[in-house]
């Protein structure tokens, strides 16, 4: 394999993610889990990029990075502005959650096993068309119109539903 | 894969630095002419003691930000609190990257044109999106580390805003989007042409001034610099922040502002283009690429005048006032704005730009007053109410009152 420029780019990205993921589940301060968190999530993104994936790395910033992980942070920070906030772990939640930890590994190690073509995986060098006006039309225009209307229809309800539980009700 | 290094590594690096440097350079500009443009809107002078005219008061306050001690305060989360400042400088910075500042030059031996921007990536509206979503971050990282309740006040403040007025950010460009049918920021500004009167603002009037005020928003500027507000809060976020790291969330506002400028002159106001002055030159001639920047520079310039403009015209936003404006009124007119430019876009045959051009301010002025109606009616209701203090729970600093 020949290491150029982009394959140290590619590996400082894997690395990134993994670190920072691995710190997720092992810090005990919540706000720095989030924190790392956010360096994971970002890390995939720049794995997307290598894939040649743009649109789907720039919408994972928006919705992960940019939406769900500062709710997060902004629910962590409402419910306790201290720091010594800490995660307590019992041994039920350790068992339980590294038995389900050990099936997933397993389960990739059999599909990386299975993948008969990953050892020739080289960068050629193509450059694949950008994908946000395919990805249009066919949400949009092609196949899956029904599915993408629907699921905003879902979205619109869960939206109403969540400012209608969270909402003070006002009584006269 | 064969590299072309003077191509390929070289002319983006140059570019690269240029900008960088033209960027904290403009910081510099900003904080001089933030203090005198205030000073000449109050009558009165401002710095102008150190240098011609107090021009080199920038480099008066940077030398002495860095020998001032950096203090970190005993009680603050310190890998988080040393970290903020950089949170919020590096996404103000890159955003930059995908801004066209230019036309393209042409040197004759190169194989293609010198584009005058960093990089022109496919989905540049994205990106900048995506950045801008980072920068919430420095602000919410900074204000938790600092361990002191104003600063988190401050800080929840701000990501409450900013979470908010993203959305509006988000949709007021879908318009733009549509007509240009390209995510690349060149491309919009290409297809803007030379002419004012073709230029997304006027199209897209509306949704032009709801991307304004979300901006602003962004940035924690007055009207919107609730996260800082020194009456209520010391001074926000960056309280417990002292020395070269508080210059550095200085720094990072001002350089918002300026990206945040450069964007908005690319997707509403044309870019690099302005009539009489595209075709001197010749295309990709040096001497065009020059006049286009010096146009951009010109243009992202009087918008930054605005920004301080708006500082002294318009009082500070009551939190409430905050969120009403920008879920009740921003919202519907960029979403009303999406749906009129579609429709008309589909409808109309000729003239589209015109159409749609009126067709979003109407339907933009009735949705105003359709929402205003409608929250006169329910202030109308709540009165009757409001003898109950627990049935107005955001509104308790009223009932003090």
């Amino acid at each position: 394999m020949e290491f150029t420029l982009k394959t140290f780019i590619f590996y400082g990205f894997a690395l990134m993610t993994i670190a920072s993921a691995l710190a997720v589940v092992t810090v005990r301060n919540i706000v720095h889990a989030a924190f790392a968190l956010m360096v994971t999530l970002f890390g995939v993104a720049g794995l997307y990029v290598f894939l040649q994936a743009d649109f789907l790395a720039a919408t994972q910033v928006i919705v992960y990075v940019g939406g769900i992980l500062v709710l997060i942070l902004f629910g962590v920070m409402m419910t306790s502005g201290r720091l010594e906030m800490r995660i307590h772990i019992e041994r039920g939640q350790l068992l339980l959650g590294g038995g389900i930890s050990l099936a997933l590994l397993m389960l990739l190690l059999t599909v990386i096993a299975n993948t008969p073509i990953w050892k020739n995986l080289t960068d050629d060098g193509t450059q694949l068309a950008p994908t946000t006006e395919r990805i249009g039309q066919l949400i949009l225009n092609e196949k899956f119109l029904l599915p993408f209307e629907v699921v905003s229809v879902l979205l619109l309800v869960a939206l109403i539903g969540a400012a209608l539980i969270s909402r003070k009700e006002v009584r006269d | 894969m064969e590299i072309n290094l003077l191509e390929q590594i070289v002319i983006p690096i140059i570019k690269i630095l240029f900008i960088a440097h033209l960027l904290i350079i403009g910081v510099m500009a900003m904080i001089w002419s933030e203090r005198r443009v205030s000073g000449w809107m109050q009558d009165r002078l401002g710095p102008n003691r150190v240098g011609p005219q107090g021009l080199l008061q920038p480099i008066a306050d940077g030398i002495k930000f860095l020998f001032k001690e950096d203090l970190i305060p005993n009680h603050v989360d310190k890998p988080l609190y040393v970290l903020a400042p950089a949170m919020l400088l590096v996404p103000a910075m890159i955003t930059i990257a995908v801004v066209p500042f230019g036309s393209s030059i042409t040197i004759p031996g190169l194989e293609n044109p010198i584009l005058l921007q960093i990089a022109d990536i496919n989905i540049g509206i994205l990106f900048i999106l995506a950045i801008t979503s980072l920068g919430v971050y420095g602000v919410v990282i900074g204000a938790w580390a600092s361990n002191n309740k104003y600063s988190l006040l401050g800080g929840l403040r701000s990501s409450a805003q900013m979470i908010s007025y993203e959305l509006t950010l988000g949709l007021a460009i879908i318009g733009v989007l549509m007509l240009s049918s390209s995510l690349s920021l060149r491309t919009i500004a290409v297809e803007q042409g030379a002419y004012p009167w073709k230029w997304n603002f006027l199209i897209h009037f509306p949704a032009f001034l709801a991307f304004t005020t979300a901006m602003f928003a962004e940035t924690n500027r007055l009207p919107f610099d609730l996260a800082e507000a020194e009456q209520e809060l010391v001074a926000g976020y960056h309280t417990e922040y002292s020395s070269m790291k508080f210059a550095i969330f200085f720094m990072a506002e001002y350089m918002n502002m300026i990206v945040g400028s450069a964007v908005v002159v690319t997707l509403f106001l044309g870019g690099w283009h302005f009539f009489g002055l595209e075709n001197v030159g010749g295309e990709g001639s040096i001497l065009a690429g020059l006049i286009s920047f010096a146009i951009f520079f010109i243009k992202t310039g009087i918008f930054l005048f605005v920004f301080i403009w708006v500082r002294w015209t318009l009082p500070r936003f009551r939190y409430d006032q905050l969120m009403n404006f920008g879920w009740k009124f921003l919202l519907p007119v960029t979403l009303t704005s999406i749906v009129v430019t579609g429709t008309l876009w589909v409808v109309v045959k000729e003239n589209k730009q015109l159409w749609i051009g009126i067709g979003n301010v109407v339907a933009a002025f009735i949705v105003v007053a359709i929402v205003a109606g409608m929250l006169a009616m329910d202030n109308n209701s709540k009165s009757a109410v409001q003898s109950t203090p627990a049935a107005a729970p955001l509104r308790g600093l009223d009932a003090v009152e």
